[in-house]
C-alpha cells in the first residue's frame, strides 16, 4: 500500500510500520507513582474481600462427628472389626439453631482416592450405558474386571468396587421422642454427571440389562438395586454412586451425603439433642483411615474455609505494607535525584 | 566441509598425484594404441538429498539425530511401552507435528531440487559424434564427448574450449551463477588445433576434480600423423565451467573433462559450516540443569513411592493385578522411574526449539526488510545468509575489519604521480589547494619537469601495464569491433588489489581491481588513452592523437606474494619492453638503486596522506633475453605440478634489474560515516582491529581518519622497521619490544574493571598497537615452543589493552589466524569479521559472525558471510539496534521458556506427595499437550519478535547501552537462578494455594464438592494466567500484535476449556474434564483463589520492578538492563 512511490526498485524493502519495526506501541512504565496507588487500592480491596470472607466463613456452622471407633469407649468400637452387619449410634447436641439448608457430608481420611491406577480403574462406556461394554469391560478395570468365575463385573473397576456403603439416619430428640430427620438424597451430585455423563441402559426393567454380568465383589447388592424406590436414582445415575465416582483431590476428603431440605427443617436444625445411627460397613481400619460425618451449612463461598479469608487479608496487608515501603524508597530516591 | 575450507585457505591441494586422462572424442590416442574407455561418472547432477524410496527413513533419521527430537522420541516410546500416567498422544502429538512440519518443508525443498535437477539433466545438448551433431540429454554426456554450446546457453559440464566461432579463438562467459560476478570473462581455445574436430586426435591429462573455481592445470597431447605428440598447456583460461553462460560468441565446441557431480560447480555445492551462537550454548547448559532436575524429581518420587508403599500395605480398595504382583521388584522400580520421567518430561520444553527456530527465522526478516540498509547505489538491501546468529550480533566484543572496500569505498581516484622524482598533480579538482601543491607547485601537463621522454614512457607504462578491458559500447554484438583484452585473472587470493571484478560501468573500463582503472583513467587525463586489445595488439592513443600499437607478448600476473605485475610488449620498432608495477616494497629491490631514494620520498609522503601508492618500472629486453624468458614461461606454463611455484620463479627472474620510472598515488575515499560508525562501535565497548594487506603508512592514516587512532593515542609499533632498530637480532628485539609494550600497556595501566562497566579509557592513556605481517608471523611461530606461547600471550594482552589494533601487510591466512587467536583467548570473546573481498573470506569464516560488504570486489565475501550489508555504516544499526534487540529477545525467550515449564510441572511433582506417588497427573492430558503449543506459545513468540525494551533511536544514540548486555549478560547463571527461583515460587504458590482451598472441597454454594480434576484445572488456570501476565509485565513495547496474542491466548484458553469440557468426546476413554471448567467458574471461591494466587505470584515482580528503578549517571536518560529484563525508556524530560 505504501508501494506506489517506490516502483523504481523491486529490491527496496517495503516501508511499512511493521517491516520497519515501527508499529505504534504502548510503552507502559510501571513507575512508583502508578504502582503505589495501585497497590493501595488492591490492598484495600483485598482486605475488604478478606474480611467479608472471614466473617462469612466464621458464621458457617459445622458439626463434625468422628465415628471410626478407634477408641474403645466409642459406641462404634464394636463395629470396627465386625464383619457382620453392625449399627452403632452417636448422640450429639446442637446448642443453637443450625441454619439451613444443612448439608450432610461423610468424610474419609488417609484414603487415596486420587491414586492413578485406582482412578483409571473404571469403564466410562459402561457407565454411559453402552451394553457392549457390559460383557467385555475395559482392561483398565483390572483386577476388578471379572469375578472368580470369569463373569464380567458391571460396573467394573476399583473405583466402583470400593463405593462407600455406610448409611446414616439422623434423629432429633423432641420431648424425649426420637424424630427421624428426613434426608434428601437428590441434588448431591453434579447436574451434568447425573443428566449426561452417566446413563442407564435404555432397557426396562433395568435388571434385564445386567443379564450375564456380576455385581462388584465388595457390593452387597447389584447396581440396579441401589435405590429400588426411585428409578431416577437407581443404576448408574444413583447419586451416591455419582458422588463416589467423582474422585477426591486429596487423601483427606469429604463428600456430600444428603441434604436436609424437609419442610420441618428448612430453616435449619433446631437446637437440641440428636442421634446419629450408623450402619457401619465400610472398613477403614486396615489403612488407618478415619470416618466422620460432617453437618454444615454453606454460604455464597461454599463450605467453611478460613484459608481464603485469611489469605486475602494477608495479601491485602502485604500490598499496603509494600506500598508504604515503596513510598519511602521512592521518596528517598526522588530527593536523591533532586540533589 | 573441512576440505573445502582447507582448499580455500591453502589454495587447493596441488600435491595430488593422480591425474586423469581424457580421450577427446573417445578416440584411441595415439591411434594405434588400444582404446580403453576410462570410467568416469556421468553428467547427472543430483543436488537432491532424497528419493521417493529413502525419503521417509532418511529424513526421519536425520531429524532424530537432533538431540531434542531424539529425547522426545524416547519419551514417546516409553509411553507406548510402559504403562505411564499420560497417554503417548500427549508427547507423540507435538513430536509428530514438529517432525511432520519439518519433513514436509524438507520434502518440498527437495522436490524443488528434484525439479531443478531434472530440468538440468534433461536439457538437450548437441554432441559431436563422428562428425555428426547428435542431440542428447545433458545427463548422458560422458567425459571425452565434444559438446557444442550456443550463445546464452549454459555449459552442461566442465569443458576444455577447443573451438570458438570467433576469429581470435576466444569466447566470453559470465559466471554469475558460480561466484556472482556478472562481468564478461575471456576464455581461450587451445592453440593450433585442427579446424575440423572430427579429425582431432588428442588426449588431455589433467588433475582430478577439485572445487577451486580458479584453479586448473592440464596438458593436452595432440597426435598428428604418428609424430611425437604436440603438447599444449591448459589452464583455467581454457576451462569453461558448468553453470557459466556463453556470451557474445555464437557457438563453441569443447571437450568434457569433468561431468556431473565432479564438476567444479557441484563440488562447490556444499553447505557452509554451522556456527553456533553463545545463546545456543547457554540453552544447552540450561537444558542439562533441567534434565538433572527432571531425573532427580523422578528419582525422588520413585524412592518415596517405595518408602511409602512399605508403610502402606496394599489397600483393599486398590489391589494390584495378578501381573503386577508377578513383576520383578526392580523392573517395577525401573518402570516407575520411567513413568515419573514421562510425567515430568514437560519440564523440558518441546516447543522451545520450534519457537527459537521460528523466532530466528522470522526475526531475520526484519534485517532484510530494514530500509535503512537499502543502498540506492547498488539497489540492494541487507542479506541474511543464516538466521542462527541474530542474537550473536548483540554480543560482539571484537571487530576485525578489512580496510580497502570496508573502511574505505574502494572507489579509486587517481590523485597524483611522480615521474623521476617530480610531482605531477592533475589540476581539475577543487581539493587542489592543499599543502603539497603549494610546496611543489601545481603542475599540469604543459609544465614539464621531467624529461618529456621519461614522462611519455611513464604514461605508456600506465597504459600498457594492466589487465583492464574496454567495455563493449552497445549490447549488440559487434564482431568486428570487439575490444577485449584481459587475461582472466581472477585469483581467490588477491590482496589489496582484490581480484574479483565487479562491473565497472563508468567510462567503459572493466578490470579486476579498481586501482587499475584509476591508473588507466589517470593516464587518459595526461593524454594517453588505452583503446583496447585486438588480437594480441594493444592500442593506445597518444598525445598527438596517433594510435600506437604494441604486441602483447606476455602478462606476468599479479599475485599477492610478489605483489607486482608485469607485461611484456613489442613495440612497432621491434623493441621488447617489460613494464612492471607493484607495491614499493616489492619494486624497490628489483630496480637499480639510483632512482630509488628520490621516489621513495614521494611514495612515503603519499602513503602518509592515506593514498595507495604503486611504483612503475620498466626494462628493455634484448632478443636473447626475451627468447630465454619466453621459453622459461612456456615451459613453466606447461608444468602439471607446482605450476605456480615454477611460474613465480620465472617471474622473479625476469623482473629484475629494472629501471624505476615513477610512482602513482590513488586515493581511496573513506566510507560514508566511517568515523561515526567506528566511534559508536567503540562506545559500545567493542574493540576494532583493522586487518589489511595494505602498507602501514596508508593503513595508519586511514585509522586516523576513521578515528580509530586519536591524537592522544600512543602508538605501539611492532613492525619490521622497529624490529630492525638497535642493530640486534630481530628475535631479541621482538622479545624486548613485547616486554616493553606489555609493561606500558598492561602493567602500568590502571586496573580495568571488567564486567558491567568495561570502560578502558577512564583516565590515562589510550594505546594503539600496530603490527605487520612479518612481525606477526615471528610472534606466532617463534623458534622455541615456550617462547612462542609466551609471545602469543604477551601479544594478546597488549592488544586487549589497546583501544585499537592495526595489523597491516597481512596475508588472508594471517587474518584468519589473528581472528582465531583472539577467538580462543581467555573468556572466548565473540568476534565479528567484516570485509568485502575474497581475501577476507578466511576471516569471515573464522569469526563467530562474518559480515560481508556488498562492495566492488565481487561476491565472494558476501557469499561466505553470515550477513551482508551494502555499506560499513550499516554495521552500526545492525549491531547496536538489531543485535541488541535480538539478544534481549532471545535471552528473554529462553529464560521465560524454562521458567514457564518449571512452574508448569512443579505442582504436578508436588501432587505426587498427596496421591501416594502414584504418578497421577494433576492436569488433564489435553492441558499437558496444549500448554506449550497453544496456550503460552504465541505471546512469547510475539514478544521475541517485536519487543523493543529500548526504542531503536535511543539504542543508536547511546551506544553504551550495548555494554549492558555484553558477555551474555542476560543468560548468566545468576539470572538463570533468579528465573528458576521465580518458577519454583510460582509453582509452590499455585499448588499450595489450591491445596489449602481444598482442605474443604465443598466449594459450591449448593454444597457439592470438587474432585481432583477441578483441583488441577484451578491450578492450571492460575498457571496460564500468571505465566501470560508475567510476560505482559515484561513487555515494554505493546503493539497491537502483542495485545492480540496475549489477550487472545487467554481468551483462547477459556474458550478451549469450555469447549473441551462441554462435549462428551467419543474418542476419549475417560471424560475427565466434562463440565469441570464450567463448574469451577460457578464457584465464587474458585474465582477468588484464582485472583488471589495470580496477584500473589506477580506481587514480588511488580515490587522489584519499582524498586529497581535505575540510579546512577545514566538513570535520567536510560535505564540499565536489570536482571528482570526490566528496562525503562527514556524518562520523559
Amino acid at each position: 500500500m505504501v508501494k506506489e512511490e517506490q516502483e523504481e526498485s523491486s529490491n527496496r524493502p517495503d516501508n511499512t510500520a511493521f517491516t520497519q519495526q515501527r508499529l505504534p506501541a504502548w510503552q507502559p512504565i510501571l513507575s512508583a507513582s502508578i504502582v503505589i496507588p495501585m497497590f493501595v487500592l488492591i490492598g484495600a480491596a483485598f482486605i475488604g474481600v478478606g474480611v467479608a470472607l472471614f466473617i462469612t466463613s466464621r458464621d458457617i456452622q459445622l458439626q463434625e462427628l468422628d465415628y471410626t471407633g478407634d477408641d474403645s469407649e466409642h459406641p462404634c468400637f464394636k463395629c470396627r472389626t465386625n464383619t457382620e452387619k453392625c449399627t452403632c449410634s452417636m448422640t450429639f447436641s446442637i446448642p443453637t439453631l443450625f441454619k439451613g439448608p444443612v448439608f450432610f457430608y461423610y468424610g474419609l481420611t488417609n484414603y487415596f482416592q486420587n491414586q492413578r491406577k485406582y482412578g483409571a480403574s473404571k469403564d466410562d462406556n459402561q457407565l454411559y450405558g453402552d451394553l457392549n461394554y457390559f460383557t467385555s469391560p475395559s482392561t483398565d478395570c483390572d483386577p476388578y474386571t471379572r469375578d472368580s468365575k470369569n463373569m464380567p463385573i458391571v460396573p467394573c473397576g476399583a473405583l466402583a468396587n470400593s463405593m462407600f456403603n455406610d448409611t446414616f439416619t439422623l434423629s432429633h430428640t423432641v420431648n424425649g421422642v426420637q424424630k427421624i430427620v428426613p434426608l434428601d438424597g437428590k441434588g448431591i451430585a453434579w447436574w451434568t454427571d447425573y443428566n449426561i455423563k452417566y446413563r442407564n441402559p435404555s432397557i426396562t426393567p433395568l435388571i434385564n440389562a445386567f443379564n450375564g454380568t456380576k455385581k462388584p465383589t465388595n457390593w452387597p447388592k447389584p447396581i440396579y438395586e441401589l435405590d429400588t424406590t426411585d428409578v431416577y436414582n437407581n443404576g448408574f445415575i444413583n447419586q451416591d454412586f455419582l458422588v463416589w465416582m467423582r474422585r477426591a483431590a486429596l487423601p483427606d476428603f469429604r463428600k456430600l451425603y444428603r441434604r436436609i431440605t424437609h419442610d420441618d427443617y428448612a430453616a435449619g436444625l433446631p437446637a437440641g439433642n440428636y442421634t446419629l445411627t450408623i450402619a457401619y460397613n465400610y472398613p477403614v481400619h486396615s489403612f488407618n483411615g478415619k470416618k466422620k460425618v460432617v453437618l454444615s451449612n454453606v454460604s455464597w463461598m461454599g463450605g467453611k474455609n478460613d484459608f481464603l479469608g485469611i489469605a486475602y487479608i494477608v495479601v491485602g496487608s502485604m500490598c499496603v505494607v509494600m506500598s508504604i515501603v515503596m513510598l519511602i524508597v521512592y521518596a528517598r530516591f526522588k530527593f536523591g535525584e533532586d540533589d | 566441509m573441512l576440505r573445502r575450507r582447507l582448499n580455500r585457505l591453502f589454495g587447493g591441494d596441488e600435491g595430488r598425484v593422480h591425474s586423469r586422462t581424457i580421450y577427446v572424442g573417445h578416440k584411441s590416442c595415439p591411434p594405434n594404441e588400444a582404446y580403453i574407455p576410462p570410467k568416469f561418472c556421468d553428467n547427472r547432477i543430483v543436488s537432491s538429498k532424497y528419493t521417493v524410496w529413502n525419503f521417509l527413513p532418511k529424513n526421519l533419521f536425520e531429524q532424530f539425530r537432533r538431540i531434542a527430537n531424539f529425547y522426545f522420541l524416547i519419551i514417546f516410546l516409553v509411553q507406548v511401552i510402559v504403562d505411564t500416567p499420560t497417554s503417548p498422544v500427549t508427547s507423540g502429538l507435538p513430536l509428530f507435528f514438529v517432525i511432520t512440519v519439518t519433513a514436509v518443508k524438507q520434502g518440498y525443498e527437495d522436490w524443488l531440487r528434484h525439479k531443478a535437477d531434472r530440468e538440468v539433466n534433461e536439457y538437450r545438448v548437441s554432441v559431436l559424434e563422428d562428425g555428426r551433431r547428435i542431440r542428447k540429454m545433458s545427463a548422458k554426456i560422458k567425459v571425452g564427448d565434444i559438446v557444442e554450446v550456443e550463445e546464452d546457453e549454459t555449459f552442461p559440464c566442465d569443458l576444455i574450449l577447443l573451438q570458438s566461432s570467433r576469429d581470435d579463438g576466444t569466447c566470453f562467459v559470465t559466471t554469475a551463477s558460480l561466484d556472482g560476478e556478472s562481468n564478461h570473462k575471456t576464455h581461450y581455445t587451445v592453440a593450433d588445433l585442427e579446424s575440423d574436430l572430427q579429425y582431432l586426435s588428442a588426449t588431455i591429462e589433467c588433475e582430478q576434480p577439485q572445487p577451486d573455481l580458479y584453479k586448473f592445470v592440464g596438458r593436452m597431447h595432440i597426435y598428428r600423423n604418428s609424430q611425437e605428440p604436440d603438447v599444449r598447456s591448459l589452464g583455467p583460461e581454457n576451462l569453461l565451467l558448468k553453470g557459466a553462460n556463453l556470451k557474445n560468441t555464437q557457438k563453441i565446441c569443447g571437450v568434457a573433462v569433468y561431468t556431473g557431480m565432479e564438476t567444479k560447480m557441484a563440488l562447490n555445492y556444499q553447505g557452509k559450516s554451522q556456527k553456533r551462537s553463545a545463546v545456543e550454548k547457554s540453552i544447552n547448559a540450561f537444558l542439562l540443569v533441567y534434565l538433572f532436575i527432571l531425573v532427580s524429581k523422578a528419582l525422588v518420587c520413585t524412592t518415596l513411592k517405595y518408602v511409602w508403599q512399605s508403610k502402606h500395605d496394599e489397600t483393599w480398595y486398590n489391589e494390584k493385578t495378578q501381573k503386577e504382583k508377578e513383576t520383578n521388584q526392580y523392573l517395577k522400580m525401573f518402570t516407575d522411574f520411567l513413568s515419573f520421567m514421562v510425567l515430568f518430561n514437560f519440564i523440558i520444553p518441546v516447543s522451545m526449539y520450534v519457537t527459537v527456530e521460528m523466532q530466528k527465522f522470522l526475526g531475520s526478516f526484519f534485517i532484510t526488510w530494514d530500509k535503512d540498509f537499502f543502498d540506492p547505489e547498488i539497489q540492494e538491501g541487507a542479506l541474511v545468509n543464516t538466521s542462527d546468529l541474530n542474537e550473536e550480533l548483540g554480543q560482539v566484543e571484537y571487530i576485525f575489519t578489512d580496510k580497502t572496500g570496508t573502511l574505505t569505498q574502494n572507489n579509486m581516484e587517481f590523485i597524483e604521480c611522480c615521474i623521476d622524482g617530480f610531482q605531477y598533480k592533475h589540476g581539475d579538482g577543487s581539493s587542489e589547494l592543499d599543502g603539497f601543491c603549494v610546496t611543489d607547485g601545481p603542475v599540469n601537463k604543459i609544465q614539464q619537469k621531467a624529461g618529456r621522454e621519461r614522462e611519455e614512457l611513464f604514461l605508456r607504462a600506465l597504459c600498457l601495464c594492466h589487465t583492464v578491458q574496454v567495455k563493449e559500447s552497445t549490447k549488440q554484438r559487434q564482431d568486428q569491433n570487439d575490444q577485449f583484452d584481459q587475461i582472466d585473472q581472477v585469483d581467490g587470493l588477491g590482496l589489496d588489489h582484490g581480484f574479483l571484478d565487479p562491473p565497472q560501468k563508468e567510462m567503459g573500463f572493466i578490470a579486476s581491481s579498481p586501482d587499475e582503472i584509476a591508473l588507466v583513467k589517470g593516464a587518459m587525463r595526461y593524454g594517453f588513452t588505452f583503446l583496447g586489445l585486438e588480437s594480441k595488439n594493444m592500442k593506445i592513443l597518444n598525445r598527438n592523437k596517433d594510435v600506437e600499437t604494441y604486441e602483447l607478448l606476455h602478462v606476468l600476473n599479479f599475485d599477492p606474494v610478489r605483489r607486482r605485475m608485469s607485461v611484456m610488449v613489442r613495440s612497432k620498432t621491434g623493441d621488447i619492453l617489460l613494464f612492471c608495477k607493484g607495491a614499493d616494497s616489492s619494486i624497490f629491490p628489483q630496480v637499480r638503486q639510483e632512482e630509488v631514494e628520490r621516489i621513495r620520498m614521494h611514495v612515503e609522503r603519499n602513503a602518509t596522506e592515506g593514498y595507495r601508492t604503486l611504483c612503475v618500472a620498466y626494462k628493455h629486453l634484448s632478443a636473447q633475453e626475451y627468447a630465454r624468458a619466453d621459453a622459461d614461461l612456456r615451459e613453466a606454463r606447461l608444468a602439471l605440478q607446482d605450476r605456480e611455484e615454477k611460474l613465480m620463479a620465472v617471474y622473479n627472474r625476469v623482473e629484475t634489474d629494472m629501471i624505476l620510472i615513477g610512482a602513482t598515488a590513488v586515493e581511496d575515499q573513506l566510507q560514508d560515516e566511517a568515523a561515526q560508525t567506528m566511534e559508536a562501535l567503540q562506545g559500545a565497548g567493542m574493540k576494532v582491529w583493522v586487518l589489511t594487506g595494505d602498507k602501514m603508512e596508508t593503513a595508519k592514516s586511514t585509522c586516523y581518519a576513521c578515528g580509530l587512532f586519536k591524537k592522544n593515542t600512543e602508538l605501539l609499533e611492532l613492525t619490521l622497521r622497529t624490529l630492525e632498530d638497535g642493530g640486534r637480532s630481530r628475535e631479541e628485539r621482538l622479545h624486548d619490544l613485547l616486554l616493553e609494550y606489555h609493561k606500558k600497556a598492561v602493567q602500568d595501566a590502571p586496573p580495568v574493571k571488567l564486567g558491567i562497566t568495561r570502560s578502558w579509557s577512564v583516565a590515562g592513556h589510550d594505546y594503539g598497537f600496530i603490527i605487520d605481517g612479518a612481525s606477526l608471523s615471528m610472534v606466532l611461530s617463534s623458534s622455541s615452543e615456550p617462547n612462542s606461547r609466551r609471545y602469543k600471550n604477551l601479544f594478546l594482552q597488549i592488544c586487549q589493552n589497546c583501544t585499537s589494533v592495526l595489523c597491516c601487510r597481512m596475508a588472508p591466512l594471517q587474518k584468519a589466524q589473528i581472528v582465531k587467536l583472539v577467538k580462543n583467548s581467555k573468556g572466548n570473546p565473540i568476534t565479528l569479521s567484516i570485509g568485502d573481498g575474497a581475501n577476507d573470506v578466511s576471516m569471515i569464516l573464522e569469526a563467530h559472525v562474518g559480515i560481508g560488504i556488498k562492495g566492488k570486489e565481487g561476491r565472494q565475501a558476501v557469499k561466505n558471510s553470515d550477513y551482508a550489508i551494502p555499506k560499513l555504516k550499516h554495521l552500526k544499526k545492525l549491531l547496536l539496534a538489531h543485535g541488541h534487540l535480538y539478544y534481549v529477545r532471545i535471552a528473554h525467550l529462553v529464560q521465560y521458556f524454562f521458567y514457564k515449564n518449571l512452574c508448569f510441572i512443579l505442582p504436578q511433582f508436588l501432587y505426587q506427595f498427596f496421591c501416594g506417588y502414584s504418578q497421577q497427573p494433576l492436569y488433564d492430558a489435553a492441558y499437558l499437550t496444549m500448554y506449550n503449543i497453544c496456550f503460552t506459545s504465541m505471546p512469547i513468540l510475539a514478544y521475541s519478535l517485536l519487543e523493543q525494551h529500548i526504542c531503536i533511536e535511543v539504542l543508536l544514540e547511546h551506544s553504551t547501552l550495548y555494554r549492558d548486555i555484553a558477555k551474555n549478560a542476560m543468560l548468566r547463571w545468576k539470572l538463570f537462578l533468579y528465573w528458576t527461583a521465580l518458577g519454583i515460587f510460582h509453582g509452590l504458590v499455585f499448588f499450595f494455594g489450591v491445596r489449602f482451598l481444598f482442605s474443604n472441597p465443598a466449594l459450591q454454594d449448593n454444597g457439592q464438592v470438587f474432585g481432583n480434576w477441578s483441583y488441577g484445572t484451578i491450578v492450571f488456570t492460575v498457571l496460564v494466567f500468571t505465566v501470560t501476565l508475567k510476560l505482559a509485565l515484561d513487555t515494554r513495547h505493546w503493539t497491537w500484535i502483542n495485545h492480540f496474542v496475549i489477550w487472545g491466548s487467554l481468551a483462547f484458553y477459556v474458550f478451549f476449556s469450555f469447549f473441551w469440557g462441554g462435549i462428551i468426546w467419543p474418542f476419549l476413554k475417560h471424560q475427565r474434564l466434562y463440565f469441570v471448567f464450567a463448574n469451577m467458574l460457578s464457584s465464587v471461591s474458585a474465582w477468588l483463589v484464582i485472583i488471589l494466587l495470580i496477584l500473589l505470584s506477580l506481587l514480588p515482580e511488580i515490587l522489584l520492578v519499582v524498586l529497581r528503578k535505575p540510579r546512577g549517571p545514566h538513570a535520567r536518560q536510560i535505564a540499565a538492563v536489570t536482571p528482570l529484563s526490566y528496562k525503562h525508556l527514556k524518562e520523559r524530560e
